[in-house]
């Protein structure tokens, strides 16, 4: 397969740039491609999809026969940014996620952001995800949001903007580190050669940030994953990240509250645990504090919590950040509290509750992407020019009725990646989520998931709705990796151990 | 570690024990065919009778117990719960949930295992060339064993993985006995006799354990045959070998010795075992041999059911105080 035929189309194209040329970092790789006998890509994608099923990185989808299980489509060509680009990109994600954790802090301690009124105080306490029952709660180090998966879109303008803050339990960082591991044996010369920043040290920073967590009292710490159990669909995600961390995976029911801390039923009795991740919304966590009928959370966890004697991470009420409606407030979130331009740009958002801004959306639905504010997973969301005049009329309707539940924001012509479609390369639009972990320090994996909207001319990433995954390839550090040297020589075999049970 | 986890090892390895057993089962039949290429009245319906499932089976099939129609029932047949293919959807289901747990080789193989099971449904070489299919079948659960032992550290949770699979183990034994005993011993006064010995042989080597009785009696017997399946000391699938590697497990996990007892698993297990030890083939054909593998398989479930009790329970007894403030 060649590029030749190749359309970048007048979309900013993350490989090519506006003269066909490869951008920085991505020569090798298309050299690479251009070289491989005919057939041979489309082999290597077969076997990336094969090694990903084996390996049971699946979803269920829901409402299907049973034992419907998918991989997250997945296509082999890398998306590549820059290391240049990308430190740009880092600093701004250490800038805002600093600056949100000051903000979170703020709203549920003195509230001096809203006096000075730089937020709107009202716009604040009708946030779906604001939880009064955090008001005045101290995390250990004052840090809530200890794991963030940023949406970052790139522009026709080659410009990186925010498009989403994701604050509360962000998923997709196992696609990361399994994508990487079978993009490895794909392309491992062109990994060895082009200086590739490694992302398997995530775990491990992850365990990092949850022992932060622990007091300084407390030797020999013990600390879980908090799953909603196997039938969610990142329950992969979950378990996965347990493993690489070896720590315990917990449900609800394995927890128990009892004189004053939350203990693990084990085989020999009451054991108690320390810091949980967790990767259940704060309304299911403890239906004593939020909702009553939560099959799935620890009732009295969250006095636990407040009482210091367990952490979680994220801490509860970090919602709020990802109201859409107080998203567009973080340019000024990150001036009021450290005094600085934001590093990397918001997409600008007309905010309906404002007359003015109403105004403009309303008489510009065609043009816009109307989104509700506490939606997420491409729900609840209206792209302006695709949609049908009847959508755009019961948008119109629903923004008058609840001016306050409501963002728009221009249509952005998102960037585009080489993917394979049958037997050639179109481009397909793309979006960018980075993983950050705040612990003693802010982190930022290098790279990140890479999410492709696999429909011809969508703009919806979303795996709920048709779109995969690719690797991220951030290329040129200057730190190399040293490959092993292989086995010389090995016992050859006239039997294969594994041989084929359908054959 | 965690009760629910401690439950799901043990049941994964039972099931998968349990499916390579389904074909050890089959594959008695199987060998006796190989050895007599003409047999007009064989008969594969003690199989079915045997799983007590045959009213299942006559629904789905009626009465044509061709060796097809029971080795699609045994092996593929998805709605039937003792299968194998459904013994490895619900060892997978248990694996999936215990994926940190064990080593990622093991959920890749059972995974791959019954992902190819789901593929074989369709290509029928279970009907084509079962030879080789329950070949496979048996040799997918030693690839398991393989990595169980070689792949995960050698604590807890090892020790319950273990205790299920090797209780599952000695229970299949000894109905595999008891359905040939039955079948092919219909006279106990043969019992000293080298009556038919191809048909036993077909019961070891679906035991994998031709050559090794071989090296012990040399003749075969059917009394010593029993007597090697029942009580060999050595013997890897022997009733015998099997609950007293699964005793040293359970006391692994609670860590005390053999000889004492601390919970109500180990005592269950420990008396059975003492049973074992202190009789012999010539007592259990006086005794019946039908009857006493009967008791037997019923003394293994007690085992079975105290290990929920003494580990599994969701909330163990003495924290029922506590959470009920």
């Amino acid at each position: 397969m060649k590029f030749a035929n190749y359309l970048t189309e007048n979309f900013y194209d993350e490989m090519f740039d506006e003269n066909d040329s490869p951008r920085p970092g991505a020569e090798l790789l298309i050299k690479k491609i251009e070289s491989l006998p005919e057939n041979d890509l489309l082999l290597k994608q077969k076997a990336a999809e094969t090694a990903l099923l084996q390996m049971g990185n699946t979803f269920a989808v829901y409402g299907s026969e049973e034992g419907t299980e998918k991989i997250l489509p997945f296509d082999i060509l890398p998306r590549i940014i820059d290391n240049k680009e990308w430190l740009e990109i880092e600093a701004g994600l250490k800038q805002r996620i600093y600056a949100l954790n000051l903000f979170i802090h703020d709203v549920y301690h003195d509230k001096k952001i809203l006096k000075d009124k730089v937020v709107p105080e009202d716009l604040i306490l009708s946030c779906a995800t604001y939880r009064k029952q955090c008001e005045g709660l101290m995390p250990p180090e004052k840090i809530w949001c200890h794991v963030t998966g940023t949406d970052l879109i790139r522009d026709r303008d080659g410009r990186f903007y925010v498009l989403e803050d994701n604050m509360r339990c962000p998923s997709g960082v196992s696609y990361v580190l399994e994508n990487r591991q079978v993009l490895k044996r794909t392309f491992p010369n062109v990994f060895a050669d082009s200086n590739v920043r490694p992302v398997d040290e995530y775990p491990n920073k992850l365990l990092a940030a949850l022992e932060n967590l622990v007091p300084a009292s407390v030797s020999n710490p013990k600390i879980g994953v908090l799953t909603p159990g196997m039938y969610n669909s990142a329950y992969f995600e979950h378990s996965f990240l347990a493993q690489q961390m070896g720590v315990e995976l917990v449900e609800g029911q394995d927890l128990v509250v009892s004189d004053g801390f939350v203990y693990m039923r084990t085989t020999k009795g009451l054991q108690r645990i320390d810091v949980i991740y967790r990767r259940l919304d704060d309304d299911f966590i403890d239906p004593k504090a939020f909702r009553s009928d939560s099959m799935l959370g620890i009732p009295g966890i969250m006095d636990v919590y407040r009482a210091g004697k367990v952490a979680m991470a994220n801490a509860p009420g970090t919602g709020i950040a990802d109201d859409k409606a107080v998203y567009a407030y973080v340019p000024k979130i990150i001036k009021y509290y450290m005094d600085e331009d934001p590093i990397l740009p918001n997409v600008p958002t007309f905010i309906c509750r404002d007359d003015k801004d109403r105004a403009h959306v309303l008489a510009n639905l065609d043009k816009l992407v109307v989104k509700a504010a506490n939606e997420s997973g491409g729900y609840g969301m209206m792209i302006g020019p695709h949609a049908s005049v009847k959508e755009r009329q019961e948008f119109a309707e629903r923004i008058q009725k609840n001016p306050r539940n409501y963002i728009a924001q221009p249509t952005i012509a998102l960037s585009r990646v080489p993917t394979i479609v049958d037997t050639h390369f179109e481009g397909r639009h793309v979006d960018l989520r980075p993983y950050i972990l705040y612990g003693e320090e802010i982190f930022v994996l290098p790279g990140g998931l890479t999410r492709v909207a696999l429909k011809k001319g969508s703009l919806v990433v979303n795996s709920s709705q048709g779109g995969g995954t690719k690797d991220t390839w951030v290329i040129g550090s200057d730190k190399k990796d040293n490959p092993v040297p292989s086995q010389s020589q090995s016992q050859s075999t006239s039997t294969d151990p594994t041989e084929d049970i359908r054959r | 570690m965690l009760s629910r986890v401690a439950n799901s090892i043990y049941w994964m390895t039972r099931y998968i024990e349990r499916a390579e057993n389904i074909a050890r089962f089959i594959s008695v039949n199987l060998n006796l065919t190989l050895d007599f290429s003409i047999q007009p009245d064989f008969k594969w319906s003690p199989i079915i009778m045997a799983t007590g499932d045959h009213l299942l089976f006559e629904k789905k099939y009626g009465k044509d117990y061709s060796s097809r129609n029971v080795i699609h029932f045994l092996a593929l047949d998805q709605d039937y719960s003792n299968s194998i293919i459904s013994c490895l959807r619900a060892a997978r289901e248990n694996a999936r949930s215990v994926r940190e747990i064990i080593s990622s080789e093991m959920w890749e193989q059972v995974n791959r295992y019954y992902l190819e099971l789901k593929d074989a449904t369709i290509t029928d070489l279970a009907g084509r060339n079962p030879h080789k299919f329950f070949k496979i079948i048996t040799m997918r659960g030693h690839m398991f064993t393989g990595l169980l032992y070689t792949t995960m550290s050698h604590g807890e949770a090892f020790q319950f993985a273990l205790a299920g699979l090797l209780l599952e183990r000695a229970d299949k034994t000894s109905r595999i006995l008891d359905v040939k005993y039955f079948m092919l011993l219909p006279n106990a006064g043969d019992v000293n006799t080298p009556y038919d010995s191809i048909q036993w042989a077909a019961v070891l080597k679906s035991a994998s354990g031709l050559e090794m009785y071989r090296k012990r009696f040399h003749r075969i017997i059917p009394k010593q045959v029993c007597d090697f399946l029942i009580f060999d000391g050595e013997f890897p699938r022997s009733i015998r070998y099997c609950l007293k590697k699964a005793e040293k497990a359970l006391h692994n996990i609670s860590g005390t010795q053999v000889d004492s007892v601390s919970n109500k698993a180990e005592k269950s297990l420990g008396r059975l075992c003492a049973d074992l030890d202190y009789s012999d083939i010539e007592e259990i054909i006086n005794q019946g041999m039908h009857e006493y593998l009967d008791a037997l398989q019923v003394k293994i479930n007690t085992v079975g059911n105290d290990i929920h009790d003494a580990f599994f329970k969701a909330i163990p007894s003495e924290t029922v105080a506590e959470t009920a403030q």
